[in-house]
């Protein structure tokens, strides 16, 4: 994509050095992103590893117990969070659930119901509505109030494959159209949304971050997903130098053993992100196979099923 | 033929019910008819203590039931034992406290059956005034936050990334909850002002497409109950806040036999644990 973030513009949201801890255990620690306008970051980690807590932390749902969270002024945000049931008592139609947290014009309704394809289910029940369509009325009412950030926590969840595609599509549509900056949730370790610009890597801490590399050239990829998929979903290729010890412990790869892992503490070789792409910071890191991190580390002859294992 | 009591009673008895109707979905919503129950056995502590210490009944009442709801924000945020067995303790808790003292108050002579069972045939003037008063505050307010009351009642979380307060919210309707039960306790009594605010909610819901029109069918349905509930006590001499409670189950009876909206599959298995 030509709009790459320039470091220039303020950012909508920063986090330097942000932890949060619940009942003396630290959930997350040391992470450090920021979110430009038109920019999408996004989050992946295995279950437990904190993305939703580092999503919630960034628009201010949980406090951040150390580092700063920084957001614009009157940032406006539009949140899909990861759980929601509306309890069968209260009636709510996809039309009232729009203007759950603004009052909007019915015109600004319409279009954002015509954009995530479901204008024909306005009037039904959310509590009818198959995971999918609820995935989609729940984008259209975050899209609805012209948000400057959009955080989707696991938008794609309970969608099925090419649902999953045309839901990246409509989400790279928003990003093109309104410019808005976007936070996005993964529940894949590999696969990830091919317009993110950056990829985290979570698990406690930030284990690896970087880019996503385009897989439509992969002939195997487009022999199994087809053409349209490889413009869509992208690889990501885990980069670790430590692995994560059962009792929480982090062993790196000198061989020193420490109670967690952040970015400074000496145990981390960084490089400058290569192929000249003025990126952050990369944190390079080797593997071991039984890492415990929970990313899958052999090497990638993608099948279907070994693609989505991890979700 | 109308006496001037039973007027009295037909109008503050229409009036708690308006009042109630909105209030009474979020309970249904919020999962809260435990709640609401914690919180309307705690006044007969409030009535104790309004008597020990001489002190305005509805203020008093009041008091009791807000730090009793904030009592259990506190607990529930240390989370250490459930919601319900928390409120299992404070609701009985209150009300055997409450009952204990009452006992040992022997200068005072008191009427506890009125206290629990409510006593609308004997509303006064002032009382009629009360309940209108506290009424059109209680709606008031309600309009005025029914945004943020309905997106936190949604999801608390997005309210939150979304602008909203839905703490303050959580505190604001529990304060007017609490004046509620405090007004209501003399028309309905302690044990019965849960179901003034659950049943006419519950029946309003498979009539409504929106919260809004469940929330002012509630208040209709409501006032129903308490008129038929009034007149049926006149008639079969029965005694009156029991009666309003048995009109407001007959309703809702009706309304099961009714054809319902949603499809009957649907609403069985969703509405399992609906109403604890």
């Amino acid at each position: 994509m030509l709009q790459t973030p320039t470091q220039i513009v303020q950012p909508l949201v920063s986090l330097a050095g942000v932890g949060v801890r619940r009942q003396g255990r630290w959930l997350v620690r040391g992470v450090e992103f920021s979110i430009a306008p038109g920019e999408i970051v996004t989050l992946i980690g295995p279950n437990g590893s904190g993305k939703s807590t580092t999503a919630k932390t960034a628009i201010g749902v949980l406090k951040a117990d150390e580092g700063r969270v920084e957001r614009k002024a009157g940032l406006k945000v539009g949140y899909v969070p990861q759980k929601l049931a509306v309890d069968w008592t209260m009636p709510l139609t996809v039309d009232r659930l729009m203007t759950l947290t603004s009052s909007l014009k019915g015109a600004e309704i319409d279009a954002a119901l015509e954009a995530t394809g479901i204008r024909h289910l306005a009037r039904a029940e959310v509590q009818h509505l198959s995971g999918g369509e609820f995935q989609r009325a729940l984008l259209a009412r975050a899209i609805a109030r012209k948000p400057d950030l959009l955080v989707l926590d696991e938008p794609v969840q309970g969608v099925d494959f090419s649902g999953e595609i045309a839901l990246y599509d409509l989400i790279k549509t928003i990003r093109n159209t309104t410019g808005c900056g976007i936070l996005l949730i993964s529940h894949d370790l590999h696969v990830v949304m091919a317009e993110t610009d950056t990829v985290i890597c979570l698990n406690g801490h930030v284990c690896c971050r970087g880019t996503p590399e385009t897989v439509s050239q992969s002939p195997e990829y487009l022999r199994l997903f087809g053409a349209r998929a490889g413009q869509t979903l992208a690889f990501y290729n885990h980069n670790h130098d430590h692995t994560h010890l059962p009792d929480g412990r982090v062993q790196h790869a000198d061989g020193s053993i420490t109670d967690d892992c952040r970015p400074n503490d000496g145990h981390h070789v960084e490089i400058l992100p290569t192929g000249g792409k003025a990126g952050p910071m990369r944190i390079v890191h080797t593997h071991g196979p039984n890492c415990g991190c929970g990313h899958d580390h052999t090497p990638r002859p993608l099948t279907g099923k070994g693609a989505r294992r991890d979700a | 033929m109308l006496d001037d009591f039973f007027m009295r009673a037909l109008v503050a008895g229409v009036g708690l019910a308006l009042t109630a109707g909105p209030l009474g979905c979020f309970v249904v919503w919020r999962r809260m008819a435990y709640f609401g129950d914690t919180m309307a056995h705690s006044a007969l502590l409030g009535v104790a203590l309004s008597l020990l210490m001489d002190f305005n009944l509805l203020i008093s009442v009041f008091i009791v039931a807000a730090t009793v709801s904030i009592l259990l924000l506190l607990l529930q945020k240390r989370g250490t034992l459930s919601t319900d067995a928390l409120l299992g303790i404070l609701s009985h808790a209150t009300l055997a406290i409450g009952l204990v003292m009452v006992s040992f108050m022997t200068w005072v002579r008191i009427d506890l059956v009125g206290f629990l069972f409510g006593d609308i045939l004997a509303v006064s003037r002032a009382d009629v005034d009360l309940v209108w008063g506290g009424g059109i505050l209680v709606t008031f307010a309600i309009v005025w936050m029914w945004r943020p009351l309905i997106a936190s009642t949604v999801n608390p979380e997005l309210a939150e990334a979304e602008g909203m307060e839905p703490e303050k919210t959580r505190l604001a309707f529990m304060l007017l909850m609490a004046l509620v039960i405090a007004i209501a306790m003399k028309i309905v009594g302690i044990l019965l002002i849960t179901s003034l605010l659950i049943i006419p909610a519950a029946t309003a819901r498979r009539f409504s497409t929106s919260p809004e029109i469940m929330a002012v069918l509630a208040s209709v349905i409501g006032a129903l109950a308490v008129v038929g509930g009034l007149f049926g006590s006149l008639k079969f001499d029965t005694p009156s806040g029991p009666s309003i409670v048995v009109a407001a189950l007959g309703l809702f009876i009706l309304s099961l036999l009714t054809k319902p909206r949603t499809s009957g599959v649907d609403s069985a298995t969703a509405s399992q644990g609906g109403q604890a």
